[in-house]
Formats: C-alpha cells, sequence, structure tokens
C-alpha cells in the first residue's frame, strides 16, 4: 500500500517534471506562433470565439443569482444600495476570473487536449514531425498564446455579464435605485485594485489552463482510450490548478505584493 | 472564404473584449491613481489608530482628498506614524487637525483633515501635522464609562 | 555497386524498447531509383526500421546513412534539413483534420518555401491532379475514402520532390481496387519523379508484382531478401511460409502453450 502511494508520488513529481519542459520548449519555440498571425487568430477563434456563448450566459446568470442572494441579505441591514458594489467586487476579483476559467477550462482546454490527442494519435504530429515541421511551434505554441491571449477577455466579458444580471435583478426587479447602484458601486471599485488584479489572475488562469490542455494532449496515450483520458485530465488537473492558484495569487494581493 | 468568417469572429470578439474592458473602467470602477505624481506625502502621529489600515481614505468636510500609504510604529516614542498622500489638487494650512474618525457605527475607519486657520504656512510634501486625535476605541470607551460611574457616584453626596 | 549508387546503408542497426530488443542488427543496402520493400509479420519491428531510418528514433547500436550522411548522429536543425528532402506516407495518410485537400497538399510548400500564393496553386493542383485528386481539392479529409485520403498523402508527401519516399504500410484497409490503384501509383511516381522508395508492408501479392528487391525481417534480423522472382522461387520456409500464406511454418500458429494432451487431459485424471 505504501509502494504503491510512493509510486503514485513519485510519477506526480516526474510528470511535473515533464511538463516543465514541455513549457520551456513552448516558450522557446514560440516565436513562429507569435508572429504568424493566422495561426495565433485561428486559435483565438477556437479557444475564445468558441467559448463565448457558454461565458455570456453563465455570466449572466451568476450575475442574477448574486443579485437575488445580495440583496436578501443587504436589505436585512437595511443598506440595499450597496448590492453594486458587492456584486461588482465579488465577480471582479474573484468569480469572475475562477468561474470562467473552469468553465473555459471544460469548454477550451478540453477541446485542444482532444484536437491535439487526436492529432497525435492518427500520427498527424508524426507526419508533420517527418515534413520537418516542428509540432511544438507549429501546433502547440500557438494553442497555448490563443488560450492564453483568450481567457482575460472572457474573464472580463463574464465580470461585465454578470454586472449587468445583478443590474438587472437588483433595478429592474427589485427596485434598488439606479444612481445609488452605480455610484456605490463605482466608489468602491477600484481600477486598479479590482479590476487591473482580476484581469491579471486571468492572464495566469488562462496559462495554467493551456498549458495543462496542450501537455495532457501532447502526451496522451495515441489511442482513443489515451485521448478521452487526457480530456477528464485536463479538465480535473485544469480545475485544481484554478482554484489553488487562485488563493496563492489572492494571498499576495492582499499583502500588497502585486 | 473561410478564413475571412473567422477574422470577423476574432474581430468581434476582441472589440466586445476592449468594450468590456471600457465597461468596467469607466462604469464599474474608478481610478484611485492619486498615489502617484500628482500627490504630497504628509505624516501624523497619533497615540492609537484603532483599525484604519493602508488605502484607507482620508476626507476633508467628507471629501476624499487622499489615501493613507504606509503606517509605522515610531520605536521612541510609541507612537503610530501615519503616511497619507494628498491629492495636489487640494492644500491645506500647515496648523491643520487630523483625526481618526469611523464611517457609521462599525464602518471603516478613516483620516478626517480638518483645515486650520493659519493662511501662510502651508501643508507641503514631508510635512508632519501636529495636532491629531486619536481613534475612539469602543472597548476603552465603555471601560471608561463603567468606572466613572462609581466615581460619580463617590462625589455626589 | 559503389557506395554512391546506394541512397539508404543500414548497418548492424540495433534497437531496444523498453529494454526488450526490437532490432537485433539489421544490414540493408537500398539502391538509388528503386522500389524495395520491407516485409514481416505484424510487430516485427518493420514501421520501427522506417522511424529510424527517418530519423524519429535513435538507434541503441549499429548506424543508419542516408546519401553518405549518418542520421543517427545529426542535431535536430539538420535533420531537419534533411527531412525536406524525405517524404512519408503513414498507415492511413495522416492528414491534417483541420485543413482541406488543398491545404493539407500545399502545407510542405507553406511551411518550408516563400513561393508566391499562385505558385504553391499551381504546384499544388499539378501534385493533385498526378493522384488523380485534382476535383477534390475543397473537401474535408473526413469527407475521404480510405484509398483517396491514402493518394492525397502520397501527394503531400511528394510535394516537395523528396529524393526518397517512405510508405508504412501503404495497402492496409484498402478494397482490392483501391490498393492496385495506390499500387501502380507508388510505382509511377518513384518511376517519373527518379526518387528511390522503401516500403514497409505485409501484402505480399501485391508488393511481388511492383518492387524491384524485397527483405524479409522476422525476429529483429533479415531472415531472408532478394528480386521478387527470387523471392517466388525460394524455398526458404519462412519465406514460402509468407508468400503462400500458411498459417503454420516457421511463424508458429500456436502462441507457445503447455502440452494438449496435459491440458485438457490432465485435471480428469487427476
Amino acid at each position: 500500500m505504501l509502494r504503491f502511494l510512493g509510486e503514485r508520488a513519485v510519477n506526480r513529481v516526474w510528470r511535473l517534471g515533464c511538463a516543465s519542459r514541455f513549457f520551456l520548449a513552448v516558450l522557446v519555440k514560440s516565436g513562429a506562433a507569435l508572429s504568424r498571425f493566422p495561426l495565433l487568430l485561428r486559435e483565438i477563434w477556437f479557444a475564445g470565439v468558441l467559448s463565448l456563448l457558454i461565458i455570456l450566459v453563465s455570466g449572466l446568470f451568476v450575475g442574477l443569482v448574486l443579485g437575488l442572494q445580495g440583496y436578501e441579505i443587504l436589505q436585512r441591514y437595511g443598506s440595499a444600495q450597496a448590492l453594486g458594489t458587492m456584486v461588482a467586487l465579488s465577480l471582479l476579483r474573484e468569480l469572475g476570473p475562477v468561474v470562467a476559467a473552469l468553465l473555459f477550462a471544460s469548454r477550451a482546454g478540453s477541446a485542444i487536449a482532444a484536437e491535439i490527442g487526436l492529432m497525435k494519435a492518427t500520427e498527424q504530429l508524426k507526419a508533420m514531425d517527418m515534413m520537418a515541421v516542428d509540432p511544438v511551434a507549429r501546433v502547440v505554441a500557438p494553442r497555448f498564446w490563443g488560450g492564453v491571449l483568450s481567457m482575460p477577455i472572457l474573464a472580463m466579458l463574464f465580470s461585465s455579464m454578470g454586472i449587468l444580471g445583478g443590474w438587472l435583478i437588483g433595478v429592474v426587479f427589485l427596485g434598488v435605485d439606479d444612481g445609488a447602484f452605480w455610484s456605490s458601486m463605482q466608489a468602491s471599485v477600484d481600477f486598479r485594485y479590482d479590476v487591473w488584479n482580476g484581469v491579471f489572475k486571468s492572464v495566469i488562469f488562462g496559462a495554467a489552463v493551456s498549458l495543462i490542455a496542450v501537455f495532457e494532449g501532447y502526451d496522451s496515450e495515441p489511442t482513443a482510450e489515451g485521448v478521452s483520458r487526457a480530456i477528464t485530465r485536463t479538465v480535473v488537473t485544469s480545475a485544481l490548478a484554478i482554484l489553488v492558484l487562485d488563493f496563492v495569487l489572492t494571498s499576495f494581493m492582499f499583502r500588497g505584493m502585486l | 472564404m473561410k478564413r475571412s468568417v473567422l477574422d470577423l469572429w476574432v474581430g468581434f470578439f476582441v472589440a466586445i473584449g476592449i468594450g468590456a474592458l471600457l465597461f468596467l473602467s469607466l462604469k464599474v470602477s474608478s481610478f484611485s491613481g492619486m498615489d502617484q505624481k500628482d500627490a504630497y506625502t504628509v505624516s501624523a502621529r497619533f497615540d492609537n489608530i484603532g483599525g484604519l489600515k493602508v488605502k484607507a481614505p482620508v476626507r476633508s468636510a467628507g471629501v476624499l482628498v487622499g489615501r493613507v500609504a504606509d503606517i509605522r510604529l515610531d520605536a521612541e516614542t510609541y507612537e503610530a506614524l501615519v503616511e497619507m498622500r494628498i491629492d495636489s489638487h487640494y492644500v491645506f494650512p500647515a496648523d491643520s487637525f487630523a483625526a481618526i474618525y469611523t464611517s457609521g457605527l462599525l464602518g471603516d475607519q478613516y483620516v478626517g483633515l480638518e483645515a486650520g486657520s493659519n493662511t501662510e504656512k502651508r501643508l507641503a510634501d514631508g510635512s508632519d501635522i501636529k495636532k491629531t486625535q486619536s481613534a475612539v476605541v469602543l472597548e476603552q470607551l465603555i471601560s471608561q464609562f463603567l468606572f466613572n460611574k462609581p466615581a460619580e457616584g463617590q462625589d455626589a453626596p | 555497386m559503389s557506395d554512391d549508387n546506394f541512397l539508404v546503408t543500414v548497418e548492424n542497426l540495433q534497437f531496444d524498447y523498453g529494454g526488450k530488443p526490437v532490432l537485433r542488427g539489421i544490414n540493408m543496402r537500398i539502391p538509388k531509383g528503386r522500389v524495395v520493400a520491407i516485409m514481416g509479420g505484424s510487430g516485427c519491428g518493420k514501421t520501427t526500421l522506417l522511424r529510424l531510418i527517418g530519423g524519429q528514433l535513435r538507434p541503441t547500436a549499429g548506424s543508419v546513412r542516408v546519401a553518405g550522411e549518418a542520421i543517427d548522429e545529426m542535431r535536430h536543425a539538420r535533420l531537419y534539413a534533411f527531412r525536406r528532402r524525405m517524404g512519408m506516407l503513414f498507415q492511413f495518410g495522416a492528414l491534417f483534420t483541420d485543413l482541406s485537400v488543398f491545404d493539407n497538399v500545399a502545407f510542405p510548400l507553406r511551411e518550408h518555401t516563400d513561393l508566391p500564393e499562385e505558385m504553391i496553386r499551381d504546384l499544388t493542383l499539378m501534385k493533385l491532379q498526378a493522384v488523380g485528386l485534382r476535383g477534390a481539392r475543397d473537401l474535408m479529409p473526413n469527407a475521404l475514402s480510405g484509398g483517396m485520403a491514402r493518394r492525397v498523402a502520397l501527394a503531400r508527401a511528394m510535394a516537395l520532390d523528396p529524393a526518397l519516399i517512405m510508405y508504412d504500410e501503404p495497402f492496409t484497409g484498402l478494397d482490392p481496387i483501391s490498393l492496385g490503384v495506390i499500387g501502380q501509383l507508388i510505382r509511377r511516381l518513384n518511376d517519373a519523379s527518379g526518387a528511390t522508395s522503401i516500403m514497409v508492408t505485409h501484402d505480399v501479392q501485391e508488393s511481388l508484382q511492383m518492387v524491384d528487391y524485397i527483405y524479409f525481417i522476422s525476429e529483429g534480423r533479415v531472415a531472408a531478401e532478394g528480386a521478387p522472382e527470387e523471392v517466388r522461387a525460394s524455398a526458404d520456409p519462412l519465406v514460402h511460409q509468407f508468400v503462400t500464406a500458411k498459417a503454420n511454418g516457421p511463424v508458429p500458429y500456436h502462441f507457445p502453450a503447455p502440452d494438449m494432451a496435459a491440458d485438457f487431459l490432465g485435471a480428469a485424471h487427476v
């Protein structure tokens, strides 16, 4: 039993090492990906545009729920006009980056892992290598950067939709004063500390999810089961990475180190 | 043909992304970015700052004029040394008065600046505010109240 | 023949996979301009041999020389420069699923040349014409039959006019008509372009009709070799079993098992 656990732990560390080496290789070979705009464009489309619908709809509904719950609580203390502040701060600081990243992992991350895994299983990556085209530079790096660039845009859209959802519930349905909603929000939300930190977080999450997705896809066993396992692992590992990174980043931010 | 549709979509995606950023920056948040160029630093010593925190607002007559930049303990006098960045649009007399107030019963604490009467000398970068009033600490207030009651009782007869 | 006449020279090539020897000392000399088949049962290391020649795997011992240069000693950049003169047809074509037929064939040209788009278009259509699929240029790979996909992959492998083309099981999973088409195409394209072809296959009848020379691999060694006529006439039991597709012979039908009588009757008699 102990031996089994030990072996698993060693395996994890081994994979982490592989992932780090892979990450370095992706960074080193990113030159071509970033200079060939059509390649990047296709990946922003694949990771960003295709995740748009789920991000917008979920953002709206999270905002609606926040509006309802927040109103219920704030009203007890007679400060329902602080609803805007509550909705905006919780979305911008936490929910926006984190939930958007979780959705991104399950929509775009899994798709990226599946795409690369399938390319590996059908020998497309080997064929590319035989054509003297480096698959890491041509296939992996653009997907990585497409994810990194799409994530903050998606997170901002998620937060914006959420704030609109909170406004819809609070102002339109529950009768919070429109002016108080926006002005209390504006007075206590700081662009540098709240909005920008949220964007920064989402960039980190985007990098983490994209890296996990391309690594799992590239490292998958070249079989149908291998690909499906890579997809599952991408979603699970990404979710874990997002939540742990969120804790680390938030604690740094509260200490004013970021 | 297919590529141009893709361009359109990515363009749309980036455009609404910029739209969201504008919305978040203009409608949702404000820049309290007076901590950079157009601000000056003044410091004040308090016996007790209560729950004052860095980045807490500095208000004069209720208007936000700056923020607390740093809080330290002076190792010799055992007083709290509070540094504030004040927007350089606002100029205060040198004998202004700084106090720590609480917004509402349970709200955050902030520094209140009350303008003095000295019209000649002004607070400048690096100056010290001499007159200060510490934060009201609820526990002290209550214990004062409790211990003063019997004292009053003895005085009365 | 002098060494110059051989495009690929394999000397005492050994390769271990996970500690198990797959190839145990292969020697081969492949002359320029010929079509050579490498045959053997499934899992005998034929595909591994192809990978070693293409430089995708590094040998445990021995050497692979292509056009006089040692592939196994090359660094990444040099190897990539070398691979531009090699083409490889993968087992199921390995077409890029997100690109159309045209873009697939144009892919090597776009990656490796700075030719203007009209030029790439003309070259690509020429290659597609050679495999008879000029009309299928706008189809996506998932709309192609197995044989068509193989032909597109062949056009793609030929895009840069390589000196050496390798085929990994080009006949697997094809119907008899497509199989004949691919076989003839390989022969014709090889002769027309003056390239050298190495084909890994276990389709004996088709290969015997079209190749110049055959190597049989068994248990990690070259078990037999010769021209098609020699192979047909060969008295070697392994070659004979292969050519006539007999179930039993030097390659046993039964997986090693305990004695049959003991297995079936033993339990009852105890």
